[in-house]
């Protein structure tokens, strides 16, 4: 046993966000109304927090005997959670002050979901990975339920919880198989004894199962149908966040136990494949003929998920720097794109229909051009962030001999480009309907969304930095 | 002693039943019970492989397990109880706000 502060250094951001969130249920069980200190404090956390990444980032390797791993992987994913929380958090304000519900807690369960996402990250060890993925999850549980007296909201946090907590049995049920036929939760030592038993049923199911309970985090087809009504139903900030910060986390985790750690044989390897393809179509297909924007956005998550199955699928570097850029595309853009209805939505459902963004941009020029411009990148055309994503994406699968799931990829997304052009014809070409009064635009919520479309469009300019960045993650 | 695969059997049959009422039936109270049924057979499954192998990192992540488990049932049932407020039923057929 060795215990040392290299240790501690190494994971300070989780250490740190640890110690600060139970910290910040003090103050917001001790203040009498400790909404708009939460809030704050909530920013000084995450920031500080993001801050100290940047010293893991050199400490590659495994701490706390190979428990945790450390350096520039869980760091990259530590910044894109991060980043994440925080523009929900700038976002959330308003929101939460127009819907009534401007609570302490929510920050503090939000903070929590980071937390968990970070550990998900980091995880080197099957138990590590179960304790991240039900703490971010248990939050997320309760977010989703925010409104306690919406009706929808109720609905939304009760499917996600019963969904979620059957894919959590399956996770465990994987875990439990794959401890047995192995004999270690460890993911570096599992991967060694895969080497030798190639045959070991025990762990092949075991290893089915646990993508299962991935997939449904990753929200991938057949395992999504609980998507669009918690997304629909849960506040508009917070289905921003789980398409981000829950997708990246749940990601990281695939990236690790299965691009990673245990290299997929063919058999693995072209079963993820399916799982991409019917995603990325069948998400694709459904927002097709959705009225609602965020029905339409959880679907377009849904396909989202699929083009990013395709860098885990293809299983080599080009496929794994494809899926931490994606990560991070994706987050500003989608970010962006539920940013947008939230600053525009009242508590009477408007702006909730895509028919009612028709003329926005004669009311709100600002906000319709940010809402354009993540639809534009959100549909892959260049030069924005989303089209190097993609495209780094499909090229590895067809260096990983898989053309045939590039080309799926790409029919998809040329159908995706349908419903996303739809909202900004809307915008932009429709008439304003009579006696269409405007929103009063927070400035807060203006600058998460202009931050956002900032990144969108420096990713998409220079790509080749976060690449290159990516490149030297392993 | 009982042979190892007799446990594992055991705990199959028990994540298949839990994995069942879970598709089957309607009411969410017994439709938690059963995911904790499915949790349960994992518990049994880790501490039946620890117990064998002599290893004891899976009895340890059962206690985990547990935790979480209790955790999530604090937050589950408050659920329930939130939407048995507004709704005055927790038959999963009739929380139908939400569909395309």
């Amino acid at each position: 046993m060795s215990f040392n502060y290299n240790d501690m250094i190494a994971v300070s951001p989780i250490l740190f966000l640890s110690a600060y969130s139970l910290l910040l249920l003090i103050v917001d069980a001790s203040l009498k109304r400790p909404a708009n200190i939460c809030y704050w404090l909530t920013l000084v956390g995450l920031v500080v927090s993001g801050f100290l990444t940047v010293f893991t980032y050199n400490a590659s390797g495994n701490a706390f005997n190979g428990m945790v791993f450390t350096g520039r992987f869980p760091a990259f994913f530590e910044i894109v959670f991060v980043l994440s929380a925080a523009l929900s958090v700038l976002l959330s304000k308003p929101y939460l002050e127009k819907e009534r519900i401007n609570f302490g807690e929510y920050y503090t369960l939000l903070l929590f979901a980071t937390l968990g996402m970070m550990i998900m990250a980091s995880a080197r060890d099957l138990m590590v990975l179960f304790l991240g993925l039900e703490l971010m999850s248990i939050s997320l549980y309760v977010l989703a339920g925010f409104v306690r007296r919406d009706a929808k909201s109720n609905e939304a946090s009760l499917k996600y919880f019963l969904l979620g907590a059957f894919a959590t049995g399956f996770l465990l049920y994987g875990i439990a198989l794959v401890y047995g036929a192995s004999g270690t939760t460890n993911l570096s030592v599992i991967l060694e004894r895969f080497s030798v038993t190639q045959n070991d049923p025990l762990l092949w199911i075991g290893a089915a199962l646990i993508l299962v309970g991935l997939s449904f985090k990753i929200s991938a087809v057949p395992f999504h149908m609980w998507v669009p009504d918690v997304y629909e139903g849960s506040p508009t900030t917070i289905s921003g966040f789980m398409s981000t910060g829950s997708k990246a986390a749940a990601f990281a985790a695939l990236v690790l136990v299965f691009s990673y750690s245990v290299h997929p044989s063919w058999q693995l390897q072209l079963v993820i494949a399916y799982l991409a393809a019917f995603t990325m179509v069948i998400g694709n297909l459904i927002a097709l003929v959705q009225t609602n924007i965020k029905r339409m956005l959880a679907y377009s998550s849904i396909a989202h998920a699929g083009y990013a199955l395709v860098g885990i699928a293809a299983a080599n570097s080009l496929g794994r720097t494809g899926v931490l850029y994606y990560m991070l595309a994706y987050t500003f853009m989608q970010i962006g794109a539920f940013g947008v209805v939230s600053v525009l939505e009242n508590k009477e459902g408007k702006y909730l229909q895509i028919s009612d963004y028709e003329g926005l941009a004669n009311k709100h020029p600002v906000i319709a051009a940010l809402m354009a411009l993540f639809m534009f990148s959100l549909a892959g055309l260049p030069p924005l962030a989303g089209f190097f994503g993609k495209y780094y994406l499909f090229a590895s699968a067809v260096s990983a001999q898989m053309t045939w799931l590039a080309v799926v990829g790409v029919l998809a997304s040329v159908v995706s480009v349908y419903f996303y052009l739809n909202v900004v014809v809307s915008m932009y070409f429709k008439e304003l309907p009579e006696g269409s009064t405007s929103v009063a635009i927070s400035k807060l919520g203006a600058t998460a969304l202009i931050i956002a479309a900032a990144a969108v469009i420096e990713l998409g300019l220079t790509p080749g930095y976060v690449v290159a960045l990516t490149e030297r993650l392993f | 002693m009982i042979p190892l695969g007799y446990y594992i059997g055991l705990s199959a049959i028990l994540f298949t039943i839990g994995v069942v009422g879970v598709l089957t039936l309607r009411n969410a109270i017994v439709i938690f019970m059963s995911v904790e049924l499915m949790l349960n057979s994992a518990n049994l499954a880790l501490i039946a492989f620890s117990a064998y192998s002599g290893d004891p990192a899976g009895q340890i992540l059962v206690f985990f397990v547990i935790a979480v488990a209790a955790a999530e049932s604090a937050v589950g049932l408050a659920i329930i109880i939130a939407l048995f407020r507004n709704k005055l039923t927790v038959n999963i057929d009739e929380v139908n706000v939400l569909k395309w």
